[in-house]
């Protein structure tokens, strides 16, 4: 019975979800899609204190499966928040010193308005009606909350995969509302073969003989597309450190389907947990935004042009493993930065991780981090004093 | 630091004048960044193949790309730079010629200097024990070093010449002394110097 976990997490989502802390925007907003939002809630958390100044605030945006708890326990799925490797009290995102602000993008199905939301036209669940949504989209919905805080000016933006997508987005579409920000595995617009294994996962789902059903979702499909998109964000060096050929049970093979390898219960695992927190047609709204997202083309194919009036310090942040982001990508960044003249920095870190190492513990990335936030917190109030 | 470096970084430093926009490539641990950007009020950035050298750059708040001169540097605008800045590295390029057009190009003005190859204890070095050159400024052994293409100060000059690049100021460093370099007391600043320091457009 897998639609029973789904319908179950629908339940539970919906009573719990009530209790979040959100925004509700009352101003309008008009989608890349030509639809207009209105009285839209945005679901958010915030660690640390806002200091008087109001010049310690970092946005920190977060990737395709994350939500607005980016540290501590996340109280609906009772897990860690999803980068609790890096924000925290005395981590490289130090909550004693910064105020740390994460928000559920649109489309996402933790509090923020999304396909899991009640359509307030039908009283029914969105699901597939709910306007696609692009990263531009995510990223102006936000700036209401910036706006809602009263910070005028944010120390850092950033993040990783997705969330780096929306940091770009965020400093072409401000671009004087940022000191600095950080841009982690990203790339400025899909690639086809990112775009490609996309369409795989949504496929996946949408293969599913329960999707678009009432009162039913689509585990089997989601957690495939789970399964195939966990394999990009590790590398292969990674995956064999980890796994080898490993069995499952010792002994020999079973000449059967089950998973006789201990790649394929991790993954089946991956996949199963998957479903318990995260809503399929959310998967299909966010994977579609992000292949949208060509930072290049809103600019008639000049990438350096979307940066033209930028003042915000770039520390563009790639791995040496990560081949669905990789270095490669990371630096038409950096190129386009240089080619308008706008302070950058840059470095690749060596890690066996993969695209995920931004999620994990690699001290070497979270060091820059650290250094690069406090530098920019040492300049902003040294020139202050002056 | 060497002592050699800080009079080099002292004589790039008085070159460049203040609130101008410096591209220091190959810029090490940043050290003449930091330099410029706290007493000059340089605009400055950095290019550094070595991502220890680059991490500790970003620590200290200079923006520096992690990347090599012979490949990155087509990126950037031509006359992007007021200055660009190359210590002690022409000579480790697989092609100097390239980097040195490269950096014309981006630059108004651009600083190069040079470990030179004509200074006397490279010469009897070579002369009296026949095996490649080893001294304070040119540490390595053949098999393991980094310089590819050595020059002295007069192959330099005669570079320029031939390039129609034209030569500002040439300086240079005998046992930490600074001096300049004229067209009379070439043939003696190139025995007896150690480093040569150019600004060229």
């Amino acid at each position: 019975m897998p639609s029973l976990a789904g319908l179950f997490f629908c339940l539970i989502m919906n009573s719990e979800l009530k209790n979040l802390k959100k925004l509700i925007v009352n101003q309008s907003l008009e989608l890349d899609c030509g639809k207009t939002i209105k009285d839209f809630p945005l679901a958010y958390e915030t660690y640390g204190i806002l200091n008087k100044k109001k010049n310690n605030a970092i946005l920190a945006f977060h990737a395709l499966t994350g939500d607005q708890f980016c540290t501590n326990t996340n109280p609906i799925t009772k897990r860690e928040g999803w980068w609790t490797t890096a924000v925290g009290p005395g981590k490289a995102i130090d909550t004693n010193k910064y105020f740390v602000i994460c928000a559920n993008v649109l489309g996402g199905c933790m509090g923020t308005y999304g396909p899991t939301e009640v359509n307030p036209e039908t009283n029914k669940l969105f699901g597939t009606t709910f306007p696609v949504i692009t990263i531009r989209d995510m990223v102006r919905a936000q700036k209401h909350l910036i706006d809602h805080l009263g910070i005028k000016k944010l120390l850092s933006i950033i993040g990783g995969s997705m969330g780096g997508m929306q940091v770009l987005q965020f400093a072409s579409l401000y671009p004087d509302l940022a000191y600095s920000a950080i841009p982690i595995a990203c790339s400025a617009s899909h690639s086809a073969q990112n775009i490609a294994l996309n369409e795989l996962g949504r496929q996946a789902i949408m293969a599913d003989p329960n999707w678009k059903k009432e009162n039913a979702s689509p585990d089997k499909g989601l957690a495939v597309a789970r399964m195939a998109a966990h394999i990009t964000y590790l590398s292969k060096k990674g995956l064999q450190e980890k796994f080898g050929r490993k069995l499952q049970e010792k002994g020999s093979l079973k000449f059967s389907f089950d998973a006789d390898f201990q790649i394929e219960s991790y993954l089946r695992y991956q996949g199963a947990t998957f479903v318990d927190r995260f809503d399929a047609n959310s998967y299909l709204y966010i994977t579609r935004a992000m292949d949208y997202f060509d930072l290049e083309k809103q600019f008639n194919g000049s990438l350096s042009l979307a940066f033209k009036n930028t003042k915000s310090k770039f520390c563009v942040i790639s791995f040496s493993s990560d081949w669905l982001y990789p270095t490669t990508e990371n630096k038409e960044i950096v190129i386009a930065l240089n080619a308008c003249g706008a302070n950058v920095g840059f470095v690749e870190i060596n890690s066996d991780k993969g695209h995920d190492s931004f999620l994990l513990n690699v001290p070497e990335f979270l060091r820059t981090v650290s250094e690069f936030l406090n530098s920019t917190y040492n300049e902003i109030n040294n020139e202050k004093r002056i | 630091m060497r002592l050699i470096m800080k009079k080099e970084f002292e004589v790039i430093s008085k070159i460049i004048q203040n609130n101008k926009r410096v591209l220091d490539i190959g810029c090490g641990d940043g050290t003449l960044m930091e330099y410029l950007k706290k007493n000059q009020q340089n605009d400055v950035r950095g290019l550094e193949p070595q991502k220890n050298l680059v991490q500790i750059c970003i620590s200290k708040g200079l923006s520096v790309i992690e990347g090599d001169a012979e490949k990155e540097l087509a990126q950037f605008p031509e006359k992007s730079f007021d200055y660009v800045v190359l210590s002690q590295t022409l000579q480790a390029f697989f092609s100097p010629d390239e980097v040195l057009n490269q950096l014309l190009r981006i630059g108004k003005q651009t600083i190069v200097s040079i470990p030179n190859f004509g200074y006397w204890k490279v010469r009897l070095h070579l002369l009296f024990k026949g095996t490649m050159p080893i001294t304070k400024n040119l540490p390595n052994e053949w098999y393991n070093t980094p310089n590819l293409h050595m020059c002295s100060i007069q192959d330099f000059v005669n570079f320029c010449k031939k390039k129609n690049i034209r030569i500002d100021r040439s300086m240079c460093l005998t046992n930490e002394k600074i001096s300049e370099i004229t067209n009379r007391n070439m043939a003696y600043k190139n025995i007896f110097s150690q480093l040569g320091i150019f600004l060229i457009q």
